[in-house]
């Protein structure tokens, strides 16, 4: 028994006894020894972890190296900030800046609020199967896979497709519409809230659930009208987590990933179809440019990293509401 | 009960069309899929406007779509991958998942460290492509299951719910001599089979729906999964000339054999789906509440 309390006590235990790194190291080796068992079965997870995640990280150095296949990352000759110097300075680096923010500013203006309001919606929904029925069918693209998703955007989109059909119904001219640069984030984004509005709509109805009735017990004895509850009652009620959610949506501001986007793309959109991480992509694996593109997609990283922590303090600031 | 106000009901009437509204335009992609993959082709081609019914009635396009090599292939390896990778999957992230839900470990505060670090950072495209090429896996089937072998959020999600599991039956289970790995194996994983389904079912969707993996690390068309071939066909519009040429009387084949292959690919994960759905959103939950 006495065992499990020293190790239980953990990093309080050598300085209260006083006796300084060798009594820190003796309880390490106790719990070691103790638990060595757990320790060798910690050994797959702590190995993965290590060369699959961490191992890659290091790897991230050959952004500051002209990386060459047959001279390893410890060969390859450093070249300090060539790579992040050429890249700001060259043609793309506006271009790749520009799409992959206004994307983001697309889909936090209109996908972001796309499932709250379909929470809001379901949640005044009285007819239990009704509820059902359209949570059920809504959550339904989200499984599809985005191969298939793009596969049906690109045919509806084809001089014949179905998109064109409907606006031939509507007067309008057919054209193949993933051609012109000009419509390429309107489809992107908007196939993703397709796709994403059902499933998105999940932990908002999650946070929904927690709300007291009494207080729209209270609120109807006041006067207020389902609209005015929705306003007053609802919408403060899952607020925390629009704030988390929001936190993490400003922390991916300069986050597309390039799935879908190659999917969607050609050589003619690239005006504003081309992202940060497609053109990683195509620098990167097509052309092998490793140390460049591996320097732009450290570049994005970063810029990605201090968004989520600005956004984080902010919240915090203002709402009191944070991730960490 | 208060009587329902004229405001009440126009509002249940507007939200009540609304929402039947959206699960229109949710499923009538599909539908049109449907619909055209049963259609004969040069009558497909022939109609113009919103399509409400099969035009005519036709399964040469499915015929076709079966008999396809690389479909057949795309949808053998694409089970692989799903079957084998979700067992491994499943196995090592619970194995890590119980360490770090021990009690009185004391590097697991570390361990914990290291591993929620890699949810905010990461190697990115090409050190990780390095990294398996080093290893020589490009070109196998393990590249696709191994790089992804454990996913921290469904780690966490593990560990979660093993701490909630009462500590007295693993120190009954202790007392009796048993070892760590057998408590994981016969007193946490017994007692966690439907955290375990849902696990599967994450990781099992994924692999079903995953292709990027195969895109940046295979070469060899034997080893592709169903949705990189779906990419040739469907986004790259290599409607398998083989498969045309072997009956191409009507040059609007291709057309109608593409819907079929979308309902070929898709059909399995919809059939599944609604007895899935549920899991899913309890697994979404579960990660949010306690993430």
């Amino acid at each position: 028994m006495s065992e499990t309390t020293v190790s239980l006590q953990g990093k309080q235990a050598p300085a209260k006894r006083g006796s300084g790194l060798s009594g820190y190291m003796a309880m390490l080796k106790k719990d070691f020894f103790k638990n060595k068992y757990l320790y060798v079965l910690a050994l797959f997870g702590l190995a993965y972890y290590l060369i699959f995640c961490y191992v890659p990280m290091y790897g991230v150095i050959i952004a500051f190296k002209n990386y060459a296949p047959t001279k390893g990352i410890m060969g390859s000759p450093w070249v300090g900030l060539d790579h992040f110097t050429g890249f700001f300075q060259s043609f793309y680096f506006w271009r790749l800046l520009r799409n992959t923010l206004l994307i983001n500013v697309y889909e936090l203006i209109f996908a972001f609020p796309a499932p709250i309001i379909l929470a809001l919606l379901l949640n005044e929904v009285r007819k239990a199967f009704f509820k059902r029925m359209v949570q059920t069918v809504t959550y339904l693209p989200h499984f599809v896979s985005i191969v298939v998703i793009c596969g049906m955007i690109v045919d509806f989109s084809r001089l014949t497709g179905l998109f064109n059909q409907i606006i031939g119904l509507f007067g309008g001219e057919a054209a193949n519409l993933l051609l012109d640069p000009s419509l390429f984030r309107t489809i992107f984004v908007a196939s993703g809230i397709w796709q994403g509005v059902g499933w998105g709509s999940i932990i908002y109805l999650a946070a929904l659930t927690s709300i007291d009735t009494q207080l729209y017990d209270a609120a109807t004895v006041d006067g207020a009208n389902r609209w005015k509850q929705m306003w007053h009652v609802t919408l403060p009620g899952i607020m925390p987590t629009i704030v988390i959610l929001l936190i993490l949506q400003f922390g991916g501001m300069m986050n597309v990933g390039f799935e879908k986007i190659i999917l969607l793309y050609n050589s003619q959109t690239y005006e504003t179809a081309d992202v940060i991480s497609s053109f990683v992509y195509r620098r990167g694996l097509l052309e092998a440019n490793y140390s460049y593109s591996t320097a732009v997609s450290l570049f994005n990283s970063i810029v990605n990293f201090l968004l989520l922590i600005m956004a984080n303090r902010l919240s915090r600031k203002i709402n009191d509401t944070s991730l960490w | 009960m208060i009587k329902r106000s004229l405001g009440d009901k126009i509002f249940d009437a507007c939200n009540t069309i609304f929402l039947c509204g959206l699960m229109l335009v949710t499923l009538y992609p599909f539908m049109y899929v449907v619909f055209a993959s049963l259609s004969v082709p040069s009558e497909l081609v022939k109609h113009s406007g919103i399509l409400w019914k099969p035009q005519g009635f036709f399964l040469e396009g499915y015929r076709l779509v079966l008999k396809n090599a690389m479909i057949v292939s795309g949808y053998k390896n694409t089970v692989f991958y799903v079957v084998v990778g979700s067992v491994l999957n499943v196995f090592f992230t619970s194995l890590f998942a119980f360490v770090l839900s021990r009690k009185d470990l004391y590097w697991k505060k570390h361990m914990m460290i290291m591993v929620v670090i890699t949810m905010f950072f990461s190697g990115g495209m090409i050190p990780g492509y390095i990294l398996v090429k080093e290893l020589g896996m490009l070109d196998t089937r393990w590249a696709l299951i191994i790089p992804g072998l454990i996913a921290t959020w469904n780690l966490i999600i593990m560990r979660t719910s093993f701490q909630s599991i009462p500590y007295e039956l693993e120190e009954a289970a202790k007392m009796d001599g048993a070892t760590d790995f057998r408590v994981f194996a016969q007193v946490i994983l017994p007692l966690s089979v439907p955290l375990l389904a849902v696990m599967f079912l994450f990781y099992g969707v994924g692999h079903w729906n995953a292709w990027s993996g195969a895109l940046i690390y295979l070469q060899d068309r034997d080893l592709f999964p169903l949705q990189l071939i779906l990419r040739e066909i469907l986004i790259n519009n290599q409607t398998s000339e083989t498969t045309l040429s072997s009956a191409s009387s009507d040059p609007f084949l291709g057309e109608v054999v593409k819907y079929a292959t979308i309902i070929v690919a898709t059909l399995p994960i919809l059939v599944i789906y609604p007895f899935i759905q549920k899991y899913f959103a309890k697994g979404v939950m579960v990660g949010a509440l306690k993430g």
